[in-house]
């Protein structure tokens, strides 16, 4: 069984103001087959816990571990890291000009897997994977986000969770900017994966409402780069009623 | 308006230059024109057609003595498209443009027969003509490149191999034509190739004039186009690659001097290594005979690297009120590492991720070429080229 733990992560981040400590002290197991969903503040850290695992190269680790099957991700190159097994569903997703979906996807496919796939079945499944999230045919064609909505960059993200099979994925606030269909539709994609492939999920959120469809086996608080407090997932349901005021000390406020 | 590349706010994306209005030096219409290279003063590199160009490098070409015998061509019999030399003296010499500076003097007064292409015929064609192996030493050509009145077809001149070549290309569109002219620089790394092109369009024709600068030392292509008559239309695009040492420089003019004329002119440059250099001048020149004009120019140059420079200098110059458009852009952008991230958290490695980004950014020229087959060869071009670095 596969299991993605981070040990003691410490992260900084350099500013135009000088070195800035984001990450303070992180620790997290996610096995296999687990949804651990993490909410928090914003400006708490949560994106910049997602970007250290995929390997963004702003954030640097300056202590601690992130271990997959416990080999070193923190000395893998960030295309390294995602031929492992890891995923990262971006917050804000980037345009690429001039490369169409298709032959992104191809081509991420064919890295992710060492051979390129086979035409007949990928095609068909590239087809099946945008149907299922309602992502119309002549997507394929459209270079990769360009002009695409906010809902549809997010949707894109899940076909790309779909169709590359990673064994982690870090979903960054998917469900932001979803309109309650889409939020259903996306939701339906991460389950289908969850199925497909028993892939372990981290779900970071500001809101409960996705937990209705993705349910969380653990649910972790997040506050100024750190965990504050985890539970199962009547956590949620409480913080949605509460707030995170009880966490955060009177200073950072 | 010049830009030199530093890792700073460009980072991403394209930042748009912002130098406030364009002052033209001289209404470009009026500038000094001779075919007669002693009409010209000694080129010195501080004249504003030269202040760009490593003219050093090319001294023999702006004031030696040229090779104007034949130079050597290659190219396959192609129905509707006649391929023949004729003499300095012929009647079909000079009708499109005449020389603005000196190289092209010097070729123009060097140059011993010139190469006529006539296009004939409504049915598409391609005819590509090869310039192989030109040798080392300094040469002149001329080139007449015809299109009767309600042909279609494609020319394509390319270079590969060694050259040191100044030519004159002359484009004439007649009436109702459809013309597409590509001038292809594959040259080898140490040569230098100079040319202006000029067009002229007839009533109603369509031209599209395409220029890739892959290889070469330094490569110059000026593109001029005379939109003459009423109606007539170009798109001008062009496509360009500076690795390390390379200077690639594109200096194009739009003349709209009739009613009811459109151009589009959209220029994309790479830029890549230490010294890679390029230039890019767009001048439209919308006259006052010219209402209703419609025009917009754009340049885009991806820096890839830091030791880079990209000039980009567009002017605009308007004689008349009455135009339906008229519009400019220029913008010189860092490659941008969120989208290199994107692609290699897909799992795609770095060297294949850049190879990506910048074949997406050219890519869009690429394809308004319009030929399937040129399209492929020019994505193999394109890809040798990606692959050298
Ligand atoms: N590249 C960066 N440069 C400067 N500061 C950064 C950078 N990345 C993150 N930060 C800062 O680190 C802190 C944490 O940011 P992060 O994006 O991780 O928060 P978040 O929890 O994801 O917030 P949100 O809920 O708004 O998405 C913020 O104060 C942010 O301004
Ligand atoms: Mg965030």
């Amino acid at each position: 069984m596969s299991v993605l733990e981070i040990k003691n992560l410490h992260v900084n981040v350099e500013t135009d103001q000088g070195t800035r400590e984001i990450l303070r002290g992180v620790d997290l197991v996610i096995n296999e087959g687990e949804i651990h969903a993490v909410m928090g503040p914003n400006g708490s850290g949560k994106s910049t816990l997602a970007y250290t695992i995929a390997g963004h190269p702003k954030y640097t680790v300056v202590e601690g571990e992130i271990l997959l099957d416990g080999e070193n991700v923190l000395d893998m190159t960030v295309d390294e890291r995602a031929r492992a097994g890891l995923f990262l569903a971006m917050q804000y997703p980037v345009e690429i000009p001039g490369v169409t979906v298709t032959n992104f996807l191809r081509t991420a496919k064919t890295a992710i897997d060492g051979t390129a796939p086979s035409v007949r079945t990928w095609v068909k499944d590239v087809r099946q994977s945008m149907s299922n999230l309602r992502m119309d045919s002549n997507f394929a064609e459209r270079n990769v986000n360009e002009g695409f909505s906010g809902g549809e960059k997010k949707r894109n993200e899940i076909l790309q969770l779909e169709l590359l099979k990673p064994r982690f994925a870090v979903l960054d606030e998917t469900d932001s900017g979803l309109d309650v269909d889409a939020l259903k539709i996306v939701s339906e994609g991460v389950n289908r994966a969850m199925e497909n492939t028993g892939l372990g999920i981290l779900l970071i959120t500001h809101y409960t409402r996705i937990l209705r469809y993705i349910h969380p086996d653990f649910v972790h608080v997040f506050v100024a780069g750190r965990i504050a407090e985890q539970g199962g997932p009547e956590l949620a349901d409480r913080l949605e009623e509460e707030g995170y005021d009880r966490y955060l000390e009177p200073v950072a406020k | 308006m010049t830009s030199t590349a530093m890792p700073t706010a460009e980072q991403h994306g394209f930042r748009p230059h912002s130098d406030g209005p364009f002052v033209p030096v001289q209404t470009r219409s009026e500038r000094f024109r001779s075919v007669n290279v002693d009409d010209f003063e000694p080129v010195n590199g501080r004249e504003h057609e030269w202040k760009y160009s490593p003219v050093a490098v090319f001294a023999d070409l702006t004031s030696g003595e040229l090779d104007g015998s034949r130079i050597e061509i290659e190219s396959a019999d192609v129905a509707g498209v006649d391929i023949s030399w004729i003499g300095r003296d012929d009647a079909r010499i000079g009708r499109a443009g005449i020389p603005e500076e000196r190289a092209a003097a010097n070729a123009w007064s060097s140059f011993g027969e010139a190469l006529l292409v006539t296009v004939s015929g409504e049915d598409e064609k391609t005819a590509v003509v090869s310039r192989h192996g030109l040798g080392r030493a300094p040469r002149a050509a001329h080139t007449v490149i015809e299109a009767a009145p309600n042909s279609r077809g494609l020319v394509v001149l390319r270079g590969t191999g060694d050259a040191r070549l100044s030519e004159n290309v002359e484009i004439v569109v007649g009436e109702g034509a459809s013309l597409t002219v590509v001038s292809l620089q594959e040259w080898n790394d140490d040569a230098v190739h100079l040319a202006s092109h000029f067009a002229r369009l007839g009533r109603d024709s369509f031209l599209k004039h395409i220029v890739v600068s892959l290889g070469g030392k330094v490569v110059r292509v000026n593109p001029s186009t005379h939109l003459a008559e009423q109606g007539s239309d170009v798109e001008a695009l062009g496509l360009y690659f500076a690795d390390a040492g390379q200077h690639l420089e594109q200096q194009v003019f739009v003349h709209h001097d009739a009613p009811h004329t459109r151009s589009r002119v959209t220029y994309k440059g790479a830029l890549q290594g230490e010294g890679a250099r390029t230039v890019w001048i767009g001048d439209v020149l919308i006259g006052n005979s010219a209402v209703g004009t419609d025009s917009y120019e754009q340049n885009r140059n991806l820096v890839l690297t830091d030791g880079t420079r990209a000039d980009s200098v567009p002017n605009l110059e308007i004689e008349t009120g009455d135009i339906e458009g008229a519009g400019h852009a220029s913008a010189t952008g860092r490659f941008d590492d969120e989208q290199l991230f994107y692609l290699m958290a897909r799992g795609i490695p770095e060297g294949e991720a850049r190879r990506l980004v910048v074949r997406g950014f050219l890519t869009e020229i690429i394809q308004k070429i319009g030929s399937p087959e040129l399209e492929e060869r020019l994505n193999a071009a394109l890809e040798a080229e990606l692959q050298g670095s």
